[in-house]
């Protein structure tokens, strides 16, 4: 437990379900009858509902992106680096919303849910969900929330994702986009990744065809290995080497196959309190979402058409030492901007820590995130005194 | 306003396509904006430029020019623009090349290198002339690239680049007769408008 929440936190948070009877139909051409989003908000929503911004997770991200469920809770939400008062998304001017994806196993409607014309859970049984359809939700949350148009929608990594088809699939309802840390597509390393996670997952004695709650078990040890494989590709060479070295856990080589050092146990603990709180199938949906994503293939595989279609104004950032997505793939994104005419800040970030870094509270970044951030908020506050008058 | 961003911003169209390649805190730009309802994008690597960029909402893209242009298409823009950055840079010659590859024309400013004090500190001191308007030192300086005008002029020629419009001034960026009848020697500062 945090002795004291900190001035600068949301501080105590409680997440909301709130219900979608309307069928989503999904880019598989399959259909979700209804289903459920469950979403936490801070700050408040003016009586313009001009200054509402949504937030995006990433591959294992949640609707917890700020403050403390419980006082028992040891870390705050993923993202409270970047969200709370004062912050870069500062919850003084913004009303933030975030949520847990669909196909998530944070309270959405996803793999563990019953699935209503059977039944039973889902499990294997729940549709391949697209960055497209995400976004097509978060528009019927938005609607749900009285939001006709969010002041900004942001997002790192998988996140930055979604907030790039936002602004292509729903050019009128953001006026700013914030994709950080993020690619225009995943290249042939990425998928490669992706699919190791989903072989060790789906290769596990335990796994059972992704019935394993029929067996009473979980992949567990696919799961840590996904997760394994996962934080490696989340952090830079240099940033291991600060952290571990080749420090070994005990003073002597043990000589066996046991773990000597202590990026071993490290990546061992990481993977294994992974597979406890993450379910194995969403596990394997989100990575399908990240090989998914193209928005320019809608497009005849030409970026600058589809980024063409967007209406709001860009900030993009990048780690110089993110190698799961590169600076280069930033500029990706930036060029076919420029090339479409489109507003865009970039600013590429020098900092050790590989993909991690945009979790990170590195002082160039949130400063640079910050002062694009006010800008919006001072943009929102200009249209509210015009509408005052 | 520095005043070379005045005179700079007369060879500018209103409505156009701008880049410019350290854009500093983006001055010109939010003023071409402003004033020209220009579209303009700016190249900077200073973290504190690009902050005030970001802050006063001019389109910044961190980039460095030595690291090369050619993610910019061909004739992408209609002007681009470089201040008091060429004698900073690796090779003037590829980035002049680049500038008229990116935009239709481009503006060029540079310090004169030939301006009779710095003519006049080499040849009594003996020394590479330092001055509070070119304050660093041969060892430390930025400015790896020095040239005069007369230099400038004959590369373009070699290039065959055209000179649409100069402008030589004062170190406060004043237009004097003076400078004119003899502006290698009495100009401090250049503004070229070139194309090909």
């Amino acid at each position: 437990m945090p002795l004291e929440i900190p001035a600068d936190s949301v501080g105590l948070v409680e997440p909301k379900t709130l219900h979608f009877a309307t069928p989503l139909v999904l880019v598989s051409g399959r259909v979700l009858p209804h289903y459920d989003l469950i979403i936490e908000t801070y700050g408040c929503l003016n009586e313009q509902r001009s200054n509402a911004v949504l937030v995006c997770h990433a591959l294992s991200g949640n609707q917890h992106v700020a403050g403390y469920n419980s006082p028992e809770d040891r870390k705050p939400g993923w993202w409270d680096s970047a969200v709370g008062p004062g912050k870069a998304i500062d919850t003084n001017h913004f009303f933030v919303v975030s949520l847990n994806n669909l196909g998530g196993c944070h309270g959405s409607t996803g793999p563990t849910s019953i699935n209503p014309t059977t039944g039973q859970r889902y499990g294997p049984d729940f549709p391949i969900i697209t960055v497209q359809d995400w976004v097509k939700s978060q528009a019927c949350l938005a609607d749900q929330l009285g939001i006709e148009r969010w002041a900004a929608v942001i997002g790192g990594s998988l996140g930055g994702m979604q907030a790039l088809q936002w602004a292509i699939d729903f050019p009128e309802r953001l006026s700013h986009c914030l994709v950080i840390a993020a690619a225009p597509k995943l290249s042939a390393q990425n998928i490669a990744f992706n699919e190791v996670a989903r072989q060790a997952i789906s290769k596990d004695p335990d796994f059972y065809g992704g019935r394993y709650a029929d067996h009473d078990t979980y992949p567990k040890q696919g799961l840590m290995l996904a997760r394994m494989v996962g934080h490696i590709t989340y952090l830079s060479d240099d940033a291991m080497g600060d952290k571990f070295g080749r420090e070994l856990q005990f003073d002597e080589l043990s000589f066996d196959f046991d773990a000597d050092f202590q990026v071993e146990s490290y990546l061992r603990y990481q993977g294994e309190s992974f597979s406890k709180r993450f379910d194995a199938n969403s596990y394997l949906l989100m990575t399908k979402a990240l090989d998914y994503f193209d928005p320019a293939a809608a497009f005849g595989g030409d970026l600058v058409t589809a980024l063409a279609q967007a209406r709001c104004q860009f900030f993009l950032a990048s780690f110089t030492t993110d190698w799961r997505f590169s600076p280069q793939r930033s500029r990706e994104i930036v060029d076919a901007l420029i090339a479409a005419d489109k507003p865009v800040c970039y600013t590429e970030i020098d900092a050790p820590h590989g993909h991690d870094a945009f979790l990170m509270p590195i002082t160039r970044y949130m400063t640079a995130f910050k002062a694009y951030m006010d800008r919006v908020a001072r943009e929102v506050l200009t249209a509210e005194v015009g509408d005052a008058r | 306003m520095r005043a070379d961003l005045d005179i700079i911003q007369e060879w500018i169209a209103p409505q156009s396509r701008v880049l410019d390649l350290g854009c500093g805190q983006g001055h010109l730009l939010a003023d071409l904006a402003e004033q020209k309802q220009v579209r303009g994008y700016g190249l900077e690597i200073n973290p504190e430029d690009i902050q005030a960029c970001i802050h006063a909402g001019v389109n910044v893209v961190e980039q460095d020019l030595d690291k090369g242009l050619s993610n910019f298409q061909d004739r992408s823009f209609d002007t681009v623009v470089m201040t008091q950055a060429l004698q900073a840079v690796h090779r003037p010659d590829w980035v002049l090349d680049e500038m008229l590859r990116i935009g239709r024309e481009s503006i060029i400013t540079f310090p004169n290198f030939g301006h009779w004090r710095a003519r006049g500190y080499l040849w009594f001191r003996g020394k590479m002339p330092v001055s509070k308007f070119l304050p660093y030192t041969w060892y430390d300086t930025p400015n790896i690239h020095f040239c005069t005008f007369k230099d400038f002029e004959q590369l373009c020629r070699q290039k065959n680049i055209h000179i649409l419009d100069r402008t030589v001034v004062d170190s406060r960026h004043r237009d004097r007769w003076w400078i004119r009848l003899w502006p290698n020697m009495l100009g401090e500062i250049a503004i070229y408008r070139v194309t090909r």
